[in-house]
């Protein structure tokens, strides 16, 4: 592989590692599995495009995106969900029927044609990187996945939040006994992860573009990466969307049609021996 | 009359009313009553997983396309109906048995979420791989038979079929192997330490479960003449899960009656809005909040306690 693909293959990585460590945030605390993770990444790609366009600034449509997304999650979470609490494969059908309402809605507001979000100004063009030029906005892609790791990685081992996260994570039961409310953290976490899926829309959308099928393919690849990396770990996710990243960048590459095939056989593998994941930790 | 015999004969009486529907109906009707019958089956091969293994499956619809594919490419091919329709169902049940390999080992969410990220593999290749399955376009054939022209004919034929793999679903899962199947949906443990080879097991009922979607999807290819990657994406192994549960998950001939319904659903709101991913979505959620046991458990429930108040 050139250097120029193993640039694209990091930066579909970062990409992935902010859609994903939020859909593991929420798997791994609320062992809830949010199918609507794909549609929610679609909308924030759709608001963050809209709201970027009106305003001008890609930052307040990244903001926007953010903060939308996270008040759907609010609604999914405290509207429907509340209602199948600790039934496991109800929670996760459920969020397939949300994810459906979701993506038919989208399609009526915003259309069946693509669309690019706008990359901010300075953004734009390219810079010379070990060798090769490459776009400037895929690196800042990069640099926000890499910030975006160390930011919850702080946040789950030096804060207090983290540590109840941490230890809803291993049992959440005994948190609750020891006097917090672990429903309050369960829902910070599932806003959290809502917004972290509008950012990666925001992002995408800006090198992968926005179109009504958008949701199912980084679902699928959000998938992989928790299979492969296991729920609810960090490093999971981080190792996952490397994984991930760059078997897909190669695929595409070496088999343009199979593409999708190529992130199958590791998983495969992974599977026989490890049925929970990389990181994953039997409940 | 035992248990046995009472099923029996209520299949039997079943198939004869179905058998008259034709009669009454119009063209397009029976062309309903017929996708009722061909999702039934689909529905029905999902329940052996989820109502007797316990593991439910996202990856069925998946399955039963790569069967429908399989069979509109040969026989465009110039290859004979009879022997598409095998090699499309040899097809199925080889991508099943793929699936099984890799998915035996997990269960509850897990199985799900990886017979699902599977389907969408298949989905993936159908999309992109446009030299043989043509992409979004999909493939169109008039490859129905010219003896099955008909569409009341067509009909009887699927029917009959569908009356020989109901009950060999049913005696399938009636078996010693299913009732091994529903040892392990109560308790893996418990069987693993009495000596069932638990993968092996599941390996073989999820095969067996492929085969059957496998049937479905080859005899969907001659009633639709088309295919497209939308009848092996999600959405296709989410309205068949749907059906098994709005039928009551763990009753198989309950598939019907929620193939019926859903696909009763679909034609009513599509006449009169796009929407109906929506209500599709919809629906699931209202099912999933309110009777997530179906429409033949919850009537089983409610008849259950009718008697009870009784006695």
């Amino acid at each position: 592989m050139t250097t120029f693909q193993i640039l694209n293959g990091l930066t579909f990585a970062a990409l992935l590692f902010v859609v994903a460590s939020g859909f593991t945030l929420i798997f791994g605390l609320l062992r809830i599995v949010n199918l609507a993770h794909g549609a929610l990444y679609l909308i924030g790609g759709y608001i963050g495009y809209t709201i970027g366009n009106l305003s001008g600034n890609f930052f307040i449509g990244a903001a926007a995106a953010m903060a939308g997304v996270a008040m759907i999650g609010f609604v999914l979470d405290q509207g429907l969900l509340r209602f199948v609490r600790g039934h496991d494969l109800r929670q996760v059908l459920l969020t397939l029927g949300f994810a459906f309402v979701l993506n038919d809605l989208a399609l009526v507001i915003w259309g069946g044609d693509s669309f690019t979000v706008q990359i901010p100004q300075f953004l734009r063009g390219a810079v010379e990187v070990f060798g090769v030029f490459y776009p400037k906005y895929r690196l800042f892609v990069l640099f926000v996945g890499v910030l975006l790791f160390v930011l919850l990685w702080l946040l789950l081992n030096k804060t207090r939040l983290g540590a109840l996260i941490r230890a809803g994570v291993d049992d959440a039961e005994m948190v609750e006994a020891s006097g917090v409310n672990i429903r309050r953290v369960f829902l910070i976490t599932f806003l959290l992860g809502s917004a972290l899926a509008g950012l990666g829309g925001v992002m995408g959308g800006a090198f992968l573009s926005l179109y009504p099928s958008a949701d199912a393919e980084i679902l699928v690849f959000s998938l992989a990466v928790v299979i492969i990396g296991g729920r609810g770990s960090l490093f999971g996710v981080a190792v996952g969307s490397l994984l991930v990243g760059l078997l897909n960048t190669f695929g595409q590459v070496m088999f343009p049609e199979l593409a999708y095939f190529v992130i199958f056989g590791p998983m495969a593998v992974l599977l026989a021996f490890r049925p929970l994941g990389l990181f994953g930790k039997a409940t | 009359m035992t248990q046995a015999t009472r099923t029996l004969t209520i299949g039997a009486i079943a198939v004869v009313i179905a058998a008259l529907l034709p009669l009454f109906l119009s063209k397009y009707q029976v062309g309903l009553a017929t996708e009722v019958l061909i999702f039934g089956i689909l529905a029905m091969s999902i329940d052996i997983l989820a109502g007797y293994a316990g593991r439910t499956s996202l990856g069925h619809g998946a399955i039963f396309g790569v069967s429908t594919y399989v069979v509109i490419y040969l026989v465009s091919e110039g290859m004979s109906p009879v022997a598409a329709l095998g090699l499309g169902i040899l097809a199925s049940t080889f991508v099943a048995s793929i699936f099984a390999l890799l998915a035996v080992r997990t269960s509850g969410v897990y199985f799900l979420l990886l017979t699902l990220a599977l389907g969408m593999i298949v989905w993936g290749i159908c999309l992109r791989w446009t030299q043989v399955t043509g992409g979004e376009n999909g493939l169109r054939g008039d490859i129905r038979p010219e003896a099955l022209y008909d569409h009341k004919l067509f009909y009887w034929v699927v029917l009959a079929a569908t009356a020989v793999l109901s009950l060999a679903i049913w005696r399938f899962v009636r078996s010693p192997f299913g009732l091994t199947l529903r040892g392990i949906r109560d308790s893996e443990s418990r069987m693993r330490s009495l000596g069932y080879n638990v993968p092996l097991h599941l390996f073989i009922g999820f095969t067996v479960s492929g085969f059957f979607a496998g049937v479905a999807g080859g005899i969907y290819a001659f009633f639709n003449n088309f295919v497209s990657p939308s009848t092996v994406a999600l959405a296709q192994s989410v309205e068949g899960l749907l059906m098994t549960i709005v039928g009551g998950v763990g009753t198989l001939f309950g598939s019907f009656v929620g193939a019926a319904a859903i696909i009763t659903l679909e034609n009513i709101v599509s006449s009169h809005t796009e929407r109906w991913q929506t209500v599709l979505g919809l629906t699931f959620i209202l099912i999933m909040i309110l009777a997530p046991e179906g429409i033949v458990g919850k009537a089983r429930v409610l008849i259950e306690r009718v008697r009870r108040s009784k006695s």
